[in-house]
């Protein structure tokens, strides 16, 4: 990777970002665009993941469960401030990351993949089972996180769907730049080394389980925020955050794109987003046609959809 | 001066067969030692146990003094061991000069938290570590390749890129598996110099090697497996005379291949 490649990366974003808008025939497409944006920041974590460290996990939505929940709970019971709140569980899904990755990443390939799936699987229990805490499948009400008052009280008057597509789309931009920033140094080097092979990067004193670990830990933190994000805007959370079908998503959505690049999975992320809503045109064909499409697009393209078109476009045929 | 690096009763056996038997011997500083022998012999194997990558089934290896035995590969490479593979390693998701600046990875390593901010800290040492990458492609002469992908380059570039990567850890013991494989002569000339002038700054060297001109050059020392034992040992001219080290060979080479 060229380090010109965060400044590509944020001079295609940022644009595309300020002017969507204008083509949005209605309010409802800034919530289209909002999603877009958290699911984007959790793939920019898987990049690091799967990406730069060539790990996976089935398991990530448990993450943004705890995001969520404790935006949710918190509040409730120690009376913390749901935006802090987000920043603690994003603590707390830091260390069962650490905790769980230490055991877990010994495992390689679809045997990694079973136990993240697992472990997705377990929090979405716990958050389904615990109705004394969780109020269960009916989910919760999430406090007033106070953030569109305080954009008021700054002079920045903007109709809820608004706000959250532009606070969503800061949060993710702050987690494309801090993942650009990593691919270039040497954390982000060790972590492809790792990617690229584990013997060599030992031989060349990589500790591997440990940047396993970070690549772990720092994705997860990254789908905690995805799900923080999910519970404040919607001032509701149900266990479904936690879904093991949101963690195949995002790992669809990053290996579709293009698990190489952020910008490949924030592509990925928003074709995955807005096809459905597209294809619920064909009605009870939408998921069939889902499927067709990813399928042919892992065939023809298996470095996924952006790596492809661009090398296309620079006629590059390799 | 004493040994820096060696091995003592060294073996392992893999299922029934027993790939190394009882090897031992040592390396001083600025001295080159090869170990020969027909395929299968046991090379590759020896090397494997020495870095870390195998677990010896019986014997030590010190380092500087250290028992070491069966020490992970990162921390050995702490203790200043470096190693190239006869089946090339390579960042194959790297450019030619990010395989060369992985090489320093112990060096330009720090807080992830100065990388992901990228702090002047982190800035200041990726880019020491690629001036130093940048110096190493030159000295294998690969520094116009540097920005392409890795796995565009033949076979005998990145037989040298995994020298230059290996180098970059500044080791006090470089392990080489067939460097010059794949090499044509000019090529070969060129990392026969190379590993001399490694040696002569100070560093022990473990050489495997098929080219056996290159190792009765430059070999300060040779030891001489078959059937995974040492069966052989001493100066080139002794070995290259040694009726078992012949018999070894010719064995070989009705066998299979030419070894010459
Ligand atoms: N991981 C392994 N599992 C089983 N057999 C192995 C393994 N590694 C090496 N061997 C066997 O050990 C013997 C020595 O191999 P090797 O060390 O590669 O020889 P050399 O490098 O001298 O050509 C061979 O018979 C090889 O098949
Ligand atoms: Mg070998």
């Amino acid at each position: 990777m060229r380090p010109s490649h965060k400044s590509a990366t944020l001079l295609v974003l940022i644009p595309l970002i300020l002017l969507a808008p204008v083509f949005f025939p209605s309010s409802f497409y800034y919530r289209v665009g909002a999603l877009i944006f958290i699911n984007g920041l959790a793939v920019t974590g898987m990049v690091i993941l799967i990406g730069y460290a060539g790990q996976i996990s089935l398991g990530h939505a448990g993450f943004a469960g705890i995001g969520a929940y404790s935006c949710a709970l918190m509040p409730v019971h120690w009376g913390i401030p749901p935006v802090l709140a987000a920043v603690f569980g994003a603590v707390i899904s830091a260390l069962l990351a650490w905790l769980v990755g230490r055991p877990i990443l010994r495992l390689k390939g679809y045997y990694l993949a079973v136990a993240t799936l697992g472990f997705g699987i377990l929090v979405y229990m716990v958050l389904t089972n615990e109705t004394w805490l969780t109020g269960g499948p009916d989910g919760m009400n999430v406090a007033d996180s106070g953030l569109r008052d305080l954009a008021k009280s700054l002079g920045i008057n903007m109709k809820n769907s608004e706000f959250w597509y532009w606070l969503c789309a800061i949060v993710m931009v702050a987690g494309v730049w801090l993942a650009m920033n990593l691919q270039d140094s040497p954390t982000g080097r060790a972590l492809r080394a790792v990617h690229g092979s584990e013997v060599a990067a030992r031989t060349v004193g990589v500790d591997v389980a440990r940047y396993k670990l970070q690549a772990f830990v720092i994705s997860a933190v990254y789908a905690s925020v995805a799900g923080s994000m999910v519970a404040l805007q919607n001032e509701f959370v149900t266990p479904d955050v936690s879904g093991y079908m949101h963690s195949i998503e995002w790992v669809t959505m990053t290996v579709l794109g293009g698990a190489g690049s952020v910008l490949g999975a924030i592509f990925g992320a928003a074709i995955l987003t807005l096809l459905p809503q597209v294809l619920t045109a064909f009605a009870e064909y939408e998921q069939l046609l889902l499927g067709l499409i990813m399928m042919l697009v892992m065939i023809f393209m298996p470095d996924g959809l952006l790596p492809s078109i661009m090398r296309r476009i620079r006629g590059k045929d390799e | 001066m004493s040994a820096l690096l060696s091995v003592e009763g060294l073996g392992i056996s893999f299922g029934g067969l027993r790939a190394v038997h009882d090897v031992s011997f040592a390396v001083k500083p600025g001295e080159i030692l090869s170990v020969i022998g027909p395929n299968g012999a046991g090379k590759t194997t020896l090397f494997n146990m020495i870095s870390g990558v195998y677990r010896p089934g019986a014997g030590r290896v010190m380092l500087n003094g250290e028992d070491v035995t069966a020490m992970r590969p990162d921390l050995l490479a702490r203790r200043g061991m470096s190693r190239t593979f006869q089946n090339l390693q390579i960042f194959q998701n790297m450019t030619v000069l990010e395989n060369a600046i992985a090489g320093f990875h112990l060096t330009e390593s720090g807080s992830l938290m100065a990388d992901l901010l990228r702090l002047p800290a982190s800035r200041a040492r990726a880019r020491t570590a690629r001036e130093g990458a940048m110096r190493l492609l030159e000295r294998v002469g690969l520094e116009r390749a540097a920005e392409t992908d890795a796995g565009n380059l033949s076979y005998g570039r990145l037989k040298r890129l995994e020298i230059a990567r290996a180098l970059a850890l500044d080791p006090k013991v470089l392990l080489l598996d067939e460097p010059a494989a794949g090499c044509n002569a000019v090529e070969t000339e060129e990392i026969d110099h190379m590993i001399a002038e490694v040696a002569a700054s100070g560093v022990a060297i473990l050489l495997v090697e098929h080219d056996m001109k290159m190792v009765m050059r430059i070999s300060s020392h040779i030891v001489v497996l078959d059937h995974g034992e040492k069966i052989a040992e001493g100066d080139p001219a002794t070995v290259s005379r040694d009726p078992k080290v012949i018999a070894a060979y010719l064995g070989a080479e009705a066998g299979e291949e030419t070894d010459a």
